[in-house]
This record gives structure tokens, C-alpha cells and sequence, in this order.
């Protein structure tokens, strides 16, 4: 392997001009990266000019220079593009920005928040860009594609029209770092990019569809990410395996119309059981949704996330212990950040000893991942009775009446709010 | 004393509160998902979209407008904490 810092050629003009951190064994705290990243940036010479395409960590703008230097002077650079400003792409721009001070550079309209927040002059001059603009460098054309969520707001991919490169930020990337740099030399890195898709694009998958849209009409002979290989070889084969992963991950089997509720629970002494099932039997009464119960003590391993992902609403049971709802529940609450859960269903119940704290504690967390809680979850002391039990039944009933949309409309007054809140406290 | 009625969307329900009542008021009240941080119009988490009846909010304060602009905030956004409701029937997203 090569690892001295070369230019590397993608095609007629356009570089390789990155940096390799093959030491790095975890990415921003939450991925494992096995062989480490790279973090590529990219050099397009055009007759009239010549455009850098994203920077480096700040940490590694030594290399990143190096590698520029043999494929342009900083004078001839007119166009620097950020297609994502994360600081490990954009941490070498305010040193680049020095270096060549008359380059403009170009940014989505998101990114211009974070681009100040980064990047702390008075007199910061930049160009937004959307879908359809262009910057001609004389026989190169860069042609932008707004392609937001993927997976920050501000991320957009640019293309060299004339070489059918797009050069797409994160999207398409993966942490593998291989100096032979291109997908048809570098070792085995499936794995990296199918854990990267999971760990970082999945809960955007509704906008990876959508700029699939917007990418796949175009004629692409490689596609070059930001970090990872430089996929030259059966292109598109990426974006067909990105349209398999943005796809549901179960067969829904639930009727076209119907809707899914998940009932999950975990208990010491069958209390809280008890009512778990009897928020499943209320539901199961309402026609269109089709109720599923779990018991979160077996919960070691199983695909909870990707069902939690196909459904429609969950409601969460657990007893109060120490004041709190027991680990399994946070367990799988904190799983849930690598999948969209914005205005899921979400209720919560269970059984406490002394005084039930874990109800309100998880309907909150509910909240703050943006759940929508319309019913007020039910609390019994120990074992509980026909009355609590039939509560349970009459939660599970409106819980499942909110996902087919046959709940009345209620009008209610803020004083008979505040005491239906204090009756529940 | 005058009336308003905020309708919250997602959860299928009407609250009808004196005027002059803060959304944050009414929605952490009815457990509609809207995450709160300062209560005070300056960290701008509880962005929230009014769907109808914005004629019928209070106007956007200095503050608020400079926190709402900060965020990219549309035109049809509030912050819950700082937002009145004045009467008449107010639509919100959440």
C-alpha cells in the first residue's frame, strides 16, 4: 500500500486531495470505525479556474494541503463548494479561505447558520446554491443538487456534469480507510458502508428517497463521497443498495389501511403484566389495528427498533422502581435515535409500590423524541384492580381510536384540563 | 373575559383558554410534543407551526423575532413560550 500524500487522479483534471486517519478507532463518540476514515476532498481543474470540493478535519489540513499543492496553486483557485459543513469537512476551510482569498465559495442555504458558527470573521462572503445552479470553470460545469437531511440539514451533492462525477458529502460514504482509495481496490468494505447507512442516514430515510429521485436520472461514472472509497465501479449498484435500505425493513402485514400498535412491557411480580395485557385487549377491540405484545425481559438482541419502525404507536409499560421506569425501558427508549419516530403514537403504564414516578418519566421521554401522547397513561398501585384494569382497556380503546382516527373531536375547557391533570398526579 | 380555542392537530383536541393564555400554557398541559428549554424566547426549542389563526396571536416581539430568524423559522412559526393566544380559533401543529 501507498500511503505517501499524492494527488490522486479520478479522472482528466479532478484529484483525490483528502486525508487518511487510519488510526481512528471511534467517530464523533457513537461509531466504531474499525480501519479507520478518510475525509476526501476533491480538486477540479476547468480551464477558467479550479474549485476544491469539501476540506478535512482541522487535525489533519497539513496533508490535505500537501495533497492540494500538487494539483493546483492557491491563485488559480476560484470556487471552494462545502456540500456539508460537519467540522471534519469544513475544518481545514478557514486556513484554505486564507490561502486563497479570492475563491468564492458556495454553500446550501442551510448551511449558512452553521457556516458562521464555524467560521468567525465579520466580512464572511459566500454563495448560496440550489438544485439547477451552476458554476462553469471553463469545460467543467458543477452542477448542484439540494439534497437536505443527508444527514444534516445543509447537505447538497455537486456534480462535474462533463465527467459525470458527483461528488455527494456523506452520502454513499462510510468510514474505511484504504489508501488504494477506489471501490474496485480497496478491501472488503460492505460492512462499513451498510453500518454507516444504519447509523447515519437511516432516521432520514424518507429524504435519502427523495434524493434518490433527484440523483438517479443523471449519468454518473463515479460517485465520490466524503469519506471512504470513491465508488468507480458499478456506481449506481450504491444507489439501488441505498434505495433496498431506505425501503421498510419488514414485510408490512398488516391490511393496506390497517394500523399497527405495539404494546411492550416488563415486570417483577406480573402486575404491570396484567395490565399490559389489558391495554392490548382494549385496543384489539377498535376494527384497523392490529395489536402485538412483547415482554421487554427478552429483549437481549431482538429487532425491536426495526418494528418500532414500522408502527404506527407503541405504548411502553413498566413498574417504578427507585423512582424510576427499569433499564430495559431506557434501554430501548435510547434505541430509537437511528430510527424516525416523529408523531408515532406513544403511551405509557404500569404498576408501582409505592409511588409510580416511571409513568410520567417515559411519557415525557416519549415527548422529547417527539411522539405524539394524547392520552394520559395509567398508574396502579401493586396489583391491579378491575377498575385500573378496565382503565387500561379504556386506554388501549383510545390509543387505537387515535390511530384509526375515529376519536371524537374533543373540546375541553383549560380548567377541566388542569383538573383531569391533577386528578392523574 | 374573551375566549380563544387552540385546536392541537395531532392530538385531536380543543382547549378553550382566556385569552391572553401562552401556547407553552396549554400544550404542556395537554401533553402535546413540543420540547420546552429556557421558557424565556432565547434557546428557540420550542419552535412550534401554527396551522391557522395566526391573525389571532399576539405580534412576534423583538426577541422572539431575532430567535425565530436565528432558527430559519417560517412565517407560520412561533415560539410556544413566547406566543399568546389573543381569541378566535387557533390551529397548531403539534
Amino acid at each position: 500500500m501507498n500511503a505517501s500524500p499524492n494527488a490522486v487522479e479520478l479522472a482528466p483534471g479532478t484529484h483525490w486531495i483528502g486525508a487518511l486517519d487510519p488510526s481512528l478507532r471511534e467517530f464523533d463518540i457513537i461509531l466504531k470505525t474499525a480501519n479507520g476514515t478518510t475525509y476526501n476532498s476533491y480538486c477540479v481543474r476547468g480551464d477558467n479556474g479550479v474549485a476544491i470540493i469539501d476540506t478535512v478535519k482541522a487535525s489533519h489540513a497539513e496533508e490535505f494541503f500537501a495533497r492540494l499543492e500538487q494539483a493546483a496553486r492557491y491563485d488559480e483557485i476560484s470556487t471552494i463548494v462545502l456540500n456539508h459543513l460537519e467540522p471534519d469537512h469544513s475544518g481545514a476551510l478557514p486556513e484554505l479561505m486564507r490561502r486563497a482569498p479570492q475563491a468564492k465559495l458556495y454553500i446550501s442555504a442551510k448551511a449558512q447558520l452553521m457556516l458562521k458558527a464555524l467560521v468567525k470573521t465579520d466580512d464572511l462572503q459566500f454563495n448560496i446554491v440550489t438544485t439547477g445552479d451552476r458554476v462553469e470553470l471553463g469545460g467543467r460545469t458543477l452542477h448542484f443538487f439540494s439534497t437536505p437531511f443527508l444527514h444534516w440539514p445543509d447537505t447538497q451533492c455537486t456534480l462535474v456534469e462533463e465527467q459525470g462525477i458527483l461528488f455527494s458529502g456523506d452520502v454513499f460514504g462510510c468510514h474505511f480507510c484504504d489508501p488504494r482509495l477506489f471501490n474496485d481496490k480497496v478491501g472488503d468494505f460492505r460492512f462499513s458502508f451498510e453500518y454507516y447507512y444504519q447509523h447515519i442516514m437511516r432516521p432520514f430515510r424518507e429524504h435519502v428517497l427523495e434524493a434518490l429521485e433527484l440523483l438517479e436520472p443523471l449519468e454518473l461514472k463515479t460517485i465520490a463521497p466524503a469519506h471512504g472509497p470513491i465508488l468507480r465501479d458499478a456506481p449506481r449498484s450504491y444507489l439501488q443498495r441505498y434505495k433496498q435500505l431506505a425501503a421498510p425493513l419488514l414485510h408490512n402485514e398488516v391490511g393496506a389501511n390497517d394500523k399497527s400498535l405495539l404494546v411492550f412491557y416488563i415486570s417483577s411480580y406480573g402486575n404491570t403484566a396484567l395490565m399490559a395485557q389489558a391495554v392490548a385487549e382494549g385496543a384489539e377491540t377498535e376494527a384497523g389495528v392490529r395489536v402485538s405484545l412483547y415482554d421487554l425481559q427478552a429483549s437481549g438482541g431482538l429487532p425491536f427498533v426495526d418494528l418500532i419502525e414500522e408502527a404506527d404507536g407503541i405504548a411502553i409499560g413498566s413498574p417504578t422502581i427507585n423512582g424510576d421506569a427499569v433499564k430495559p425501558v431506557w434501554d430501548l427508549l435510547s434505541s430509537l435515535a437511528v430510527i424516525k419516530v416523529r408523531d408515532k403514537l406513544g403511551a405509557s403504564f404500569g404498576s408501582y409500590g409505592w409511588s409510580g414516578e416511571a409513568i410520567n418519566m417515559i411519557e415525557d421521554r416519549l415527548r422529547g423524541l417527539k411522539l405524539r401522547v394524547p392520552v394520559k397513561g395509567v398508574r396502579a398501585k401493586l396489583i391491579p384492580n378491575e377498575e385500573e384494569l378496565q382503565r387500561c382497556r379504556d386506554l388501549g380503546k383510545q390509543l387505537a381510536q387515535h390511530l384509526t382516527g375515529n376519536l371524537q373531536r374533543r373540546v375541553i375547557s383549560m380548567s377541566e384540563l388542569l383538573s383531569q391533570e391533577q386528578s392523574h398526579a | 373575559m374573551p375566549k380563544a380555542n387552540v385546536t392541537f392537530e395531532k392530538l385531536g383536541v380543543t382547549i378553550s383558554v382566556p385569552a391572553g393564555t401562552r401556547l407553552i400554557e396549554i400544550s404542556e398541559k395537554v401533553g402535546a410534543s413540543i420540547t420546552y428549554g429556557c421558557r424565556e424566547g432565547e434557546c428557540g426549542t420550542c419552535i412550534m407551526k401554527i396551522v391557522s389563526g395566526m391573525e389571532h396571536m399576539s405580534e412576534r416581539s423583538v426577541l422572539e423575532d431575532k430567535v425565530l430568524q436565528e432558527n430559519m423559522a417560517g412565517s407560520s412559526q412561533r415560539l410556544a413560550c413566547q406566543a399568546q393566544v389573543l381569541g378566535g380559533d387557533i390551529t397548531v401543529k403539534a
